[in-house]
């Protein structure tokens, strides 16, 4: 069985949890210019959540998830998949033509592809998160 | 206007929500729908008429020559037509039929989604668009035949239906690509003008057995027409919409419309008029022996559709004009005939023709309707059926091949359909009251109205066939169908002749067939024992054997042992990469010799770690030390400096573990359990594949064949997609149809984890919940 961790993890897990996690949004920003990218930044995120969730088991870490159940996720990040596709629809372009628009203030180069990375993101993230949870409440609900 | 038929889709999905707000006015709601696209097809008629097809171009899927062009000509317009008006009424009759149903929304939704369907595939001028939508009128009647889900015989019917017409389907695509590649168009348009001849084509044969085998199945043609009177589990809107006046039309569009490009070939006229003869007469002969209302309008539908077949099949201009003249009065009486038995089951609670009996007194308008619409079905004039039949028979006088086989089967079939047209007209409504399950009263008006609007047509279309325009759109269907201008003039006397007499002859017949209908029915049924051998037994004993033959199979391959997968799916990679390595070509091994000390201390930990995985005795031991070789293989991804990889083996490796040390908890004590044998032939099979793995890399390194790719990615990899890592790049931008197709791999393999783990739980240790599951696993099949 899965026990909850000692003082020393839950410590540890409590302030590299969001640490993480600002490291993956970080990963996936970064990712198409340098190391990292969607499938990175989710297993990392899913690393993150996986810690906390050995620290604290299953239902506190339900708790840090508030509503966003892993299969939710799963869902968004196809959704996210499918809906980058439709702008190049649009502009009279071929099936997932990269778009690229520059948001002048802060230059940021939003475009398609970082759409379809976030739905990466977010499919990795709640197919790894889904699938340990699952796991482990199995363990919990063995008497 | 594909605009408007696409949204027809949008409307059916949200047909939920107009049934809150319209409560059971929804389905008059929905039906300005179908009129509203029957008042565009009018509105564009006058153009078709006069100045030929329309074609309204939009492209689709342009690099596969895929479009979603549709085209308007007089075959189409006429096909359209039965469908939105038809539909209006059907769609107005089922706001009466199925008041107050709690499922109605989701009838809503398949039979407005059938409807589009429909539309789009009588307008679609691509093979493959074409394709799409016969496909689509496939599922939405099997969502429709089975709509009291609840029912097994209801649900038994819709797969039947299901698997005879999508077995027809895959066929139909195998045709329609035939035609692609020899047409070298795939549009209807286009080889309609085409100046060679498909006919003298190396493929015309196969391509036009595989199209005759979609048509003949969707078409319920002999030998595929058991799964039509099957189909009538479902409510009786339906079948009246697609079981008699569109969806079974569907194959009989095809033929007609390729009748001009394939037609008249000595293959083309056996087969169909064959074929087309033969299914007349079955479905004339079985409707006889039937009580049921429904199965009786089944049968006689087939008659029907036979007669089509056989009309095209016979190719002869008189033909074509019998051909479009006959489907439009079929649709309208059979349709009005339709929902006459659906009124009449609604208000009796019984579908049996002989528990029937004197309901004019209780339901006179419903009498008069079901009188007039059986005339027409019998041919008698002045209604329109009657001119469909005098053309049908002076056509089947005029054919050039098998005409005395023809003729013998519609003298027979026209005795038996105007025994089939008295019997349904006239036993429920005269003769003794005989009790019923409900107390019978006039159906309400909206269940009325759509077969009243259908008899008014075919007996305003027979006393004036020019009225409305009538003669100019059979005329423009009627040289659709023949390839030439044919003009097409009705008019109900055409003098005494051969049709005429043989009319008169078979009316007489069939009155006195009816009389003695009990007697005969009686005598026929001794030929049970021999129809129980027909065409749908054989298709049982398919469908068993299917079962059987997976059962076997998954006995075999899947019996749940993971080393037995493991084995099975190895031999197979050996199998097949040994004979592409060792047979057709030679292994090539060029050593470089040129090894560092550090590359030989990471690839020895590997060994260390494969090595210590197969001999350990702890699960423990083993996850760890094949995690140590999943780490090597991080560092040698960042030795030969790919970052990318070395992170995300490292991430994957990682969670690896987790997920397997959270496995191992619940695996029982380690113990052998292979022999030593076993344990011999998993080491030979394993260090097969090794080697094999081993020349294989050797060999893709040591040749040069093709220039590699990754300059043309490291160059444009920033111009193009603005990113400098090209793995990224190559993730989210030149491979992201690659990547989608993974994502969505990887989160049906998480459901699946998911859904099992959940499942075990919910029914952990419920032996009775689990022998349910398996028994509604097998149903489908046996039931």
């Amino acid at each position: 069985m899965v026990k909850s961790g000692t003082i020393i993890l839950n410590t540890a897990a409590r302030f590299l949890m969001p640490l993480q996690l600002m490291f993956s949004v970080f990963l996936l920003l970064r990712g198409h210019d340098e190391p990292g990218g969607g499938f990175i930044a989710g297993l990392v995120a899913a690393g993150a959540f996986t810690l906390y969730l050995f620290a604290f088991g299953v239902s506190a870490t339900k708790e840090v998830l508030r509503m966003l159940d892993p299969r939710d996720l799963i869902g968004v990040g196809l959704l996210l998949g499918m809906v980058s596709v439709v702008p190049a629809w649009f502009m009279g372009q071929p099936f997932l033509t990269a778009q690229w628009w520059t948001i002048p203030v802060i230059d940021f180069k939003a475009s398609t592809p970082l759409i379809f990375d976030v739905g990466v993101y977010l499919a990795v993230l709640g197919s790894v998160m889904g699938m340990v949870m699952a796991l482990m409440e199995v363990d919990k609900d063995e008497p | 206007m594909q605009l408007a038929v696409l949204m027809g889709f949008v409307l059916a999905a949200s047909s939920p929500l107009l049934n809150r707000w319209f409560g059971h006015r929804a389905s008059t709601v929905l039906a300005l729908y179908p009129a509203m696209m029957a008042a565009w097809l009018i509105s564009q008629a006058p153009s078709v008429l006069n100045d030929g097809p329309l074609l309204l171009e939009w492209q689709w899927v342009p690099s596969l020559g895929i479009s979603l062009t549709f085209m308007l000509d007089g075959l189409s317009l006429l096909f359209g037509l039965l469908i939105t008006v038809i539909g209006t009424c059907v769609l107005i009759y089922a706001g009466g039929y199925l008041k107050g149903h709690v499922d109605i929304a989701r009838f809503h939704i398949a039979l407005l989604a059938f409807m589009v369907s429909m539309l789009g595939l009588v307008l679609a001028d691509g093979l493959l668009t074409l394709f799409v939508f016969w496909e689509l009128t496939s599922i939405t009647s099997y969502l429709l035949i089975g709509f009291n889900h609840t029912d097994i015989e209801a649900r038994k019917s819709a797969r039947q239906g299901l698997f005879v017409t999508v077995a027809g389907g895959l066929a139909l695509m195998a045709g329609l690509v035939l035609l692609g590649v020899a047409s070298g168009s795939w549009s209807l348009a286009e080889i309609g003008q085409m100046e060679s001849d498909l006919r003298e084509h190396a493929l015309y044969t196969p391509m036009l057995i595989c199209l005759l085998l979609g048509a003949f199945t969707k078409s319920a043609q002999f030998p595929f027409h058991f799964w039509l009177p099957n189909a009538m589990a479902a409510p009786t809107p339906v079948s009246a919409y697609l079981h008699s006046a569109t969806m079974v039309k569907a194959g009989i569009y095809l033929l007609a419309r390729l009748q001009p490009e394939l037609g008249g070939t000595a293959l083309w006229v056996g087969i169909l008029s064959v074929v087309g003869a033969t299914t007349m007469l079955t479905g004339a002969f079985l409707a006889i022996q039937h009580t049921n209302i429904k199965k009786l309008l089944a049968y006689s539908t087939i008659m029907a559709l036979g007669t089509l077949t056989m009309l095209v099949g016979i190719g002869t201009d008189y033909a074509m004009t019998a051909f479009v003249t006959f489907l439009l009065g079929h649709s309208m009486y059979k349709g009005a005939l339709f929902m006459v038995a659906g009124i009449l089951d609604h208000e009796t609670g019984t579908k049996d023709v002989t528990a029937m009996g004197g309901l004019r007194q209780q339901m006179p308008i419903t009498a008069a309707i079901a009188l007039i619409a059986a005339l027409s079905l019998a041919g008698v004039p002045p209604l329109f059926g009657f001119i469909g039949k005098e053309l049908m028979l002076e056509a089947v006088f005029g054919a050039d091949g098998f005409r005395a086989l023809l003729i013998l089967f519609a003298f027979v079939s026209a005795i038996l359909t105007i025994a089939v047209a008295a019997i349904i007209a006239l036993r429920p409504f005269y003769g003794h009251r005989h009790e019923t399950p409900k107390t019978p009263h006039e159906a309400p008006v909206s269940m009325l109205l759509g077969p009243g609007l259908l008899v008014v047509g075919s007996l305003s279309l027979g006393l004036f066939p020019a009225m409305l325009g009538g003669d100019a759109l059979l005329t423009a269907a009627a040289t659709a169908v023949s390839g030439q201008p044919l003009a097409v003039s009705l008019s109900l006397w055409h003098g005494i002749n051969a049709a005429l007499i043989t009319s008169v002859v078979s009316l007489g017949l069939g009155f006195l067939l009816f009389k003695r209908w009990d007697s005969v029915r009686a005598k026929l049924s001794v030929l049970a024992p021999v129809m129980r051998h027909g065409p749908e037994a054989g298709y049982e004993s398919l469908m068993n054997g299917v079962v059987r033959f997976s059962e076997w199979q998954t006995h075999l391959l899947q019996n749940g042992y993971m080393r037995n997968y493991i084995l099975v799916m190895l031999l197979v990679l050996i199998a097949l990469i040994s004979n592409s390595i060792l047979l057709r070509h030679s292994p090539q091994i060029a050593f470089v010799l040129d090894i560092r000390f550090h590359e030989i201390i990471v690839v020895g930990t590997m060994v260390m770690g494969a090595l210590f995985a197969t001999i350990s005795r702890s699960r423990l031991g083993a996850v760890v030390s094949v995690g140590i070789m999943g780490f090597s293989i991080a560092l040698i991804f960042i030795l030969f400096s790919a970052p990318d990889l070395g992170i995300t083996q490292l991430l994957v490796e990682t969670l690896t573990v987790i997920l397997l040390v959270l496995v191992l908890f619940r695996l029982p004590r380690f113990s052998s359990l292979s022999t030593s044998l076993e344990r011999i032939r998993d080491g030979v099979v394993a260090a097969m594949m090794g080697v094999l793995v081993f020349l294989l890399i050797m060999t893709a390194w040591s040749i040069d064949q093709f220039e590699t790719i990754s300059a043309y990615m490291v160059e444009n990899s920033a111009p193009l997609a603005h990113g400098r890592n090209i793995v990224n790049v190559i993730l989210v931008d030149y491979r992201a149809l690659d990547t989608l197709g993974e994502m969505f791999v990887l989160a049906l393999a998480a459901i699946g984890v998911i859904a099992m783990l959940k499942l075990r739980h919910d029914n952990g240790g419920d032996s009775k919940a689990n022998d349910g599951e398996k028994n509604s696993i097998k149903e489908p099949y046996d039931g």
